[in-house]
């Protein structure tokens, strides 16, 4: 029972959105479908949520390595819901004054806008500027023509950093003759991505495609189980 | 010598790159910006619209990206204000919508004569991603019955003649990853014929360009494309080019054509101390 349910609804509602993709008459199925998954959708949010918190409290409870670490979490996930659930300094909508918490809940000011401002920004912007350093050290010590394959890649790497700027324009004024602009770095990097590079994520992608409709044609059929879980 | 560069402490390398970055950023340098064709693909498809077609802008990135996405979306923003399209904001990503609201914010401050509700509307964040997408591309109230402000969409003027984003004349996407352009292609473009276009991140692009011309319209990829699509507006529109906010993409390819130039550098040499040590038996 417990494995059979969640079996039919998969393979009901996969040949459902199936249908309705080619069936003019039953588009309408299709659409309930999706309204359907919208709210299971907001659900799995519901149950994401509690799942993070149960993790994170056994791991508090038997003061397990890093559980410093969990107190935090749960402590920015609570913070965080209650200035948002609760639109703590959101003021009123102007059309709906009267209505209690119907203002935007990212009103400028307010607590949710301010943990935003202040904490989500400068960290998330902080992770992804720190690539820079990251990938600048991993190339100096590890980006290495050690044979054919991994020069070529090397090569192509160099022309389209400095085909990305500038650069790949200027290392080559003045000198270049007009016949043989076509080796500026800028028209290098265009070339490397408009030919070799479309046609190798096209094969991918079509691979890709074809192994999608094998899995999806298993799963439907109900010989593919595995998303169900082991017990 | 070989011994020192071997053993280089990578702290070093960290502040040759923070340098990088730093001194173009506070010397403000500015380099010449040659536009691509592809740009040029992606600033005609809003360019050749007439005036006051509807566009909508799906924001799929959050302040992560903020970086390398937003001058480009703010670039969005102000080349269909200039032309008066009617623009539909919206967000599959729950950060994505501040990001919409910092282009709302250029509208209200650099094209006040805009109106919203007439010219610009917002649909606030709604969860589920590719769903939202076949959603809106059937039926628009299923999924937003009200804009961000509260207001029924039958109520604004510039949507209570939507049915659904058929009738769109150009979607553009702003895209970092999952839920994005991906499937933007896959559900609306493709299926329904809506022309689109996407700006993307450096790491996305090469996946996006098999899409190039049927699929999407064009693609901008990264802060060297985002530059170009500004220097594009700019030469059609030379009033903008005074606006400092408008050339920030630009301004960008400072640090970038340091730290690229830096990185380059940084291979030769590694491969450098690799060759002279396997040709000394230390490799």
């Amino acid at each position: 029972m417990k494995r059979t349910v969640p079996l039919i609804i998969a393979i009901v509602a996969g040949f459902v959105l199936l249908i309705a993709n080619f069936i003019p008459f039953a588009e309408d199925w299709g659409l309930t479908a999706q309204e359907w998954f919208n709210i299971l959708a907001v659900g799995a949010m519901i149950l994401g949520g509690g799942n993070l918190v149960k993790l994170h409290l056994m791991k508090i409870s038997g003061q397990r390595k890093g559980w410093g670490y969990s107190v935090v979490t749960i402590g920015c996930f609570v913070g965080t819901l209650i200035f948002g659930l609760f639109k703590i300094g959101v003021h009123p909508n102007e059309i709906y004054p009267n209505v209690g918490w119907s203002g935007y809940y990212l009103e400028g000011g307010s607590g949710l806008w301010w943990i935003y401002q202040h904490m989500i920004v400068p960290l998330t912007s902080m992770m992804f500027a720190m690539l820079a350093f990251y990938v600048a050290t991993a190339a100096f010590r590890a980006f290495r023509a050690k044979n054919t394959e991994a020069t070529l890649l090397l090569v192509t790497a160099g022309v389209v950093l400095l085909g990305q700027t500038y650069a790949g324009v200027w290392l080559f004024e003045g000198w270049l003759p007009e016949s043989m602009q076509w080796l500026r770095f800028d028209h290098l990097t265009e070339w490397v991505m408009n030919i070799p590079n479309t046609g190798g994520t096209r094969a991918i992608t079509i691979g890709i495609a074809l192994g999608v409709v094998a899995t999806s044609l298993r799963i439907l059929l109900g010989v593919d189980r595995s998303y169900l879980g082991q017990d | 010598m070989l011994k020192i560069l071997q053993n280089i402490d990578r702290r070093w390398v960290f502040l040759f790159m923070l340098l990088a970055v730093a001194i173009p950023i506070l010397a403000k340098t500015v380099f010449p910006v040659n536009i691509s064709p592809q740009t040029m693909m992606v600033f005609n498809a809003i360019e050749d619209l007439p005036d006051g077609s509807r566009i909508l802008l799906s924001y799929d990135f959050d302040p992560a990206s903020q970086g390398e996405l937003l001058p480009m979306a703010q670039a969005f923003t102000r080349h269909c204000s200039i032309k008066g399209h009617k623009q539909y904001y919206m967000a599959l990503w729950p950060l994505g919508s501040p990001m919409v609201d910092l282009s709302i914010d250029t509208i209200e401050s650099e094209y006040p004569n805009l109106v919203y509700g007439e010219d610009y509307v917002k649909f606030d964040y709604k969860t589920g991603g590719e769903a939202v997408i076949r959603m809106i591309t059937q039926d628009l109230r299923g999924m937003y019955e009200l804009d961000s402000k509260g207001v029924s969409l039958d109520n604004i003027p510039m949507t209570k003649n939507i049915k659904n984003i058929q009738d769109m004349d150009l979607i553009i996407n702003v895209s970092a990853g999952d839920p994005g352009t991906k499937q933007w292609v896959q559900f609306a473009a493709t299926p329904f014929g809506i022309t689109t276009v996407s700006g993307c991140t450096g790491v996305q692009a090469p996946q996006m360009y098999p899409y190039i011309p049927d699929q999407l319209a064009g693609v901008l990829g990264a802060i060297k494309a985002a530059a170009e699509y500004e220097a594009a507006i700019d030469e059609v529109y030379p009033s903008i080019a005074s606006n400092p906010k408008a050339q920030e993409a630009k301004r960008r390819m400072g640090p970038q054509l340091v730290a690229h130039g830096l990185m380059v550098c940084l291979i030769i040499l590694g491969n450098i101390i690799f060759f002279v040590s396997r040709k000394r038996g230390l490799a």
